[in-house]
């Protein structure tokens, strides 16, 4: 049997001692009238070897095309021993460590993450993660609501140029809870916040400003400008940010004179691959005074009677299995295997590796502008872009996309969908994995 | 204890050293970000050499208990083992480099095998409709409650403000009421682990949005008024949510949607063996009866008449409670659950439920037979049971506490402590179907001993453990003191 020891003998001992005379029996308590029928609709078991021959040919099916989608979840190259380890049986088949004497391997890993993640952002506090970064954002406005206390409108003002999904997903979470989400314009030469467009709000009660920095259009966004306008009145800033632009860019901590209140973001370009969408994590810092108000899990040193040092869940009575309906959110778990390998692969890359990661994926990108600016092609944002830039391809640019995939190049992600005013445009984007060779196959496969 | 062993990466670090075979090729600069948006000082991050790395995390690894080297009869949690081929095939490259918004012709493997991962997980819970894309079971309970309320909405119901849930419920229930905006009322659990339904009866009402249960309950036992409570909250006008962390009990025996219940969450990282990852990633499926299926979260996988798959996002599905997640969900969890489930079959998804009963209840007859006390003596244990150590705890001092963690010097993880809350003194014990009977008959034996050890000599067994890298923590202090993150002012 697929994963049962069971042997004949085993079973018959055992049913013996329990004192039933059949497996069957101790099914007596579900009323007979509610037994479930046949399966019928699922298939019958299959061998490992079948299976595997399924799955590959399904994973083949889709092919290998060379991609320059971004969108939220970008190809970088993952060193092989990121997860290697991180599929390791004693971190892969773990539980989550509430028994710490048994979890100190876990329980460190995700001290060092923390330590990790908020030295890229420059906050002083992190949780253990989230979901993703779309769900961490919406985490982020509830918890934002939290700190703000003084505002009564739960009013939250949020980018039109930041990630649509996450715009989506923020409303499905917070809808419930009477928060109020207001989209700022976009620039619509620069593709950034029209930061003179806030003055509309500067007698409005607000009670948190969402800055997408890269954008999603990849524009980048006057930070500091946003930041201080939200300063001045009081006003949390929310940081959404790219970890690996974070070799870069100025971390959130030191936008405008006091820094964000709080950061998060999508972990994916830390070490997770595409792998459709998922499973990624979302990563959420703050200022240490706001560490109580933070949802999800926290790893915190301690020492044992001993006074040896080690690590524990540490303040758990923010959480839903303690404070059960008056927790900072329902959530339970943490994305602690992908936290893994995203430890494993920060700690490979260093500093050095990062930098060179980002810089390479500035320069692709900005080398395909250059190519595709030679084939008639312009960017459609005047503003300065990291590592992903939108380009007018025309009124043909649907047919276009569908061409270019059927030669095996996803030339990048329309945006006609998301945002009618841009409907020429596609989204593309060019990381450190892309070669000059790969460049031009791009160019080549537009004609 | 040698200081190597207590070691962060950090500590390992050396300015100037680097794993410069990860880091791409020649560098560039990236000249034209402006200086104002510029970083200026690095992060920090560790400065290691590839072999510090790789042996630092091993090392760690080898801190934790895990399932496959221990075992972890964690009641409500549902450890069981992971099969290696699940992993294995969910990272075959194809699916591990397709992007989540890539077109269609390059997803069509993908997306067939989500469809039918929906059509098996339908049929297995006897619902009408299911999506894949909670991230895990408090994002599908979200998910669930979500649906309800706009249900409710949707039909101009606007006075049903109260979710009822049993005093044992999991903590993530009444949380996940309040996020979506209910109030929360508790009912009684009866003296023999069922819902007392004079309390059910008293707290429906016209403000019943609905009832989260588990069932079987977190007691460990099957709620065999299952049927009369639906009548009632059906009556009173509120929907059922079924809370699926003890599906694995009832596979392919009794289905939720045969119960009554108008919505359901799945763990597939319990019932489904996909992994814990250590905390994580989880996979929270939902599944909904015919009223519902409008308001299923999106993306959900259609197929077209022509036989292409594709993703049904809110321009399909109008009343939809949104989006949770910015792509569909921890595809890569959805894969190995796929895997599981192919190679389980019809068959083996009955076995599930069959063995991990069978050894539940060989389990809590031996424990009896050891001298251990039954929370509910006169029940028969579903996937999972009760002990409550309350007597010992008054004559020698003997709590779930102490006996959880001098199991780990026997090395088998402890059961689930103090939870539910209302039986004193719990172990909730689950040792699931791929546990062999040497296994259980070896943790009796361990049960045993410390029972016995505690008569002669409590204090050895209120200390443990002893024989682990570290003894008891003093958690009350690391929340005062508050050292989240490592400041080489404040290392070891």
């Amino acid at each position: 049997m697929p994963f049962i020891p069971h042997t004949e003998d085993d079973i018959r001992d055992m049913l013996q001692q329990i004192g039933a005379g059949s497996i069957e029996d101790l099914f007596e308590e579900i009323p007979a009238d509610l037994r479930a029928p046949p399966l019928s609709g699922i298939p019958e078991g299959l061998p490992e070897m079948e299976v595997t021959r399924l799955m590959q040919e399904r994973a083949a099916r889709d092919g290998a095309p060379l991609n320059f989608i971004g969108a939220g979840a970008y190809e970088h190259h993952i060193p092989a021993a990121v997860w290697q380890i991180a599929t390791r049986g004693e971190f892969y088949s773990a539980y989550t460590p509430y028994q710490a004497e048994a979890s100190q391997g876990t329980l460190q890993l995700i001290y060092e993450y923390q330590t990790m993640i908020t030295r890229l952002t420059g906050m002083e506090v992190s949780n253990a993660s989230l979901y993703d970064g779309a769900s961490a954002l919406a985490e982020a406005v509830l918890m934002a609501v939290r700190i703000n206390r003084r505002s009564k409108s739960n009013r939250i003002l949020v980018p039109g140029a930041l990630h649509p999904a996450y715009r989506a997903t923020v409303r499905s979470i917070v809808s419930n809870q009477d928060i109020e989400l207001v989209e700022l314009p976009w620039d619509e030469r620069l593709g950034s916040i029209d930061a003179n467009g806030l003055e509309a709000y500067d007698e409005h009660d607000i009670t948190a400003l969402v800055v997408a920095q890269p954008n999603f259009f990849g524009v980048l966004e006057d930070v500091d400008a946003l930041t201080r306008w939200a300063e001045a009145r009081g006003v949390p800033v929310i940081a959404v940010v790219n970890p690996v632009s974070l070799a870069l860019l100025k971390p959130p901590s030191e936008w405008g004179d006091r820094g964000a209140d709080i950061a998060v973001g999508e972990g994916q370009p830390l070490g997770a691959p595409l792998s459709g969408g998922g499973p990624y994590f979302g990563f959420m810092t703050t200022r240490r005074e706001h560490i109580r108000q933070m949802p999800g899990r926290i790893v915190g040193r301690a020492e044992d009677a001993d006074g040896r040092p080690g690590f524990v869940l540490t303040l758990q009575a923010r959480e839903q299995h303690i404070r059960r309906s008056k927790a900072t959110s329902n959530i339970c778990t943490n994305q602690g295997l992908v936290v893994t390998a995203a430890t494993i692969h920060m700690a490979l890359l260093g500093d050095a590796g990062l930098k060179r990661v980002a810089e390479a994926c500035w320069h692709n990108t900005h080398q395909l502008a250059a190519r595709l600016s030679r084939a008639g092609i312009q960017p459609r944002f005047a503003g300065d872009h990291f590592h992903e830039m939108a380009f007018d391809f025309g009124p043909d640019a649907q047919a276009r996309l569908a061409r270019m995939s059927r030669a095996g190049v996803l030339a990048g992600h329309p945006l006609a969908a998301e945002y009618p005013d841009l409907a020429n445009c596609v989204l593309a984007c060019a990381t450190e994995t892309k070669t000059a060779g790969d460049l031009d196959r791009y160019v080549k496969a537009l004609a | 204890m040698t200081r190597d062993e207590h070691s962060l990466i950090f500590d390992r670090s050396r300015p100037g050293r680097s794993a410069t075979a990860q880091a791409p090729g020649p560098a560039h600069d990236a000249a034209g970000i402006p200086d104002s948006l510029r970083r200026r000082a690095d992060p920090e991050l560790p400065a290691a050499s590839e072999l510090d790395v790789v042996r630092h995390y091993t090392r760690l690894s080898q801190k934790n208990f895990s399932i496959d080297t221990q075992f972890y009869p964690l009641g409500s949690c549902t450890m069981k083992y992971n099969p290696r081929a699940c992993n294995t095939l969910a990272m075959l490259p194809g699916f591990l480099n397709r992007h989540p918004l890539a077109p269609a012709e390059h997803s069509q493997g993908y997306l067939e095998t989500m469809f039918e991962l929906q059509e098996m997980l339908r049929e297995v819970t006897g619902m009408s409709g299911v999506s894949l894309t909670p991230m895990a079971g408090a994002q599908g309970e979200f998910a669930g409650v979500a649906m309800i309320r706009a249900y409710h909405r949707a039909r101009g119901d606007d006075e049903r403000r109260e979710i009822i849930v049993p005093d044992a419920a999991h903590g993530t229930n009444p949380a996940t009421a309040i996020m979506c905006g209910y109030q929360v009322r508790e009912i009684p659990t009866d003296a023999s682990g069922d819902v007392d339904l004079e309390a059910l009866r008293a707290a429906v009402g016209p403000q019943t949005a609905g009832i989260m249960l588990t069932n079987p309950s977190t007691v460990g036992v099957f709620e065999r008024h299952i049927g009369e409570i639906a009548a009632i909250v059906h009556e009173a006008g509120g929907l059922l949510y079924y809370d699926g962390a003890n599906l694995n009990a009832i596979l392919g025996k009794v289905r939720p949607g045969d119960m009554g219940f108008d919505v359901i969450h799945m763990n597939l990282h319990k019932t489904f063996s996909t992994p814990h990852g250590g905390g994580g990633p989880g996979a929270g499926a939902v599944g909904v009866s015919r009223r519902l299926l409008p308001f299923l979260p999106v993306p959900v996988v259609v197929r077209e008449d022509s036989g292409v798959y594709r993703h049904a996002a809110e321009s399909d599905l109008p009343q939809t409670i949104g989006r949770l997640s910015a792509f569909a969900g921890n595809a890569g969890v959805l894969l190995r659950a796929y895997v599981y489930m192919r190679m389980l079959g019809r068959e083996g998804m009955t076995r599930v439920a069959e063995f991990s009963t069978l050894n539940a209840n060989y389990l809590q007859a031996e424990l009896r037979h050891a001298g251990f006390d039954l929370a509910f003596p006169e029940r028969r244990a579903t996937h999972e049971f009760i002990v409550t150590l309350k007597r010992q705890a008054k004559e020698t001092g003997l709590t779930a506490m102490d006996i959880a963690k001098r199991l780990l010097d026997h090395g088998y993880h402890a059961p689930t402590t103090y939870f539910p809350l209302l039986v004193p003194e719990c172990l909730l014990i689950e040792p699931t179907e791929t546990e062999s009977k040497e296994t259980l008959d070896g943790f009796v034996a361990a049960m045993a001993s410390i029972l016995e050890e505690s008569q002669r000599d409590i204090d050895t067994v209120k200390s443990a453990p002893h024989r682990l890298p570290n003894r008891r923590f003093d958690e009350v202090t690391a929340a005062k003191r508050l050292d989240v993150i490592y400041r080489p002012e404040t290392a070891f």
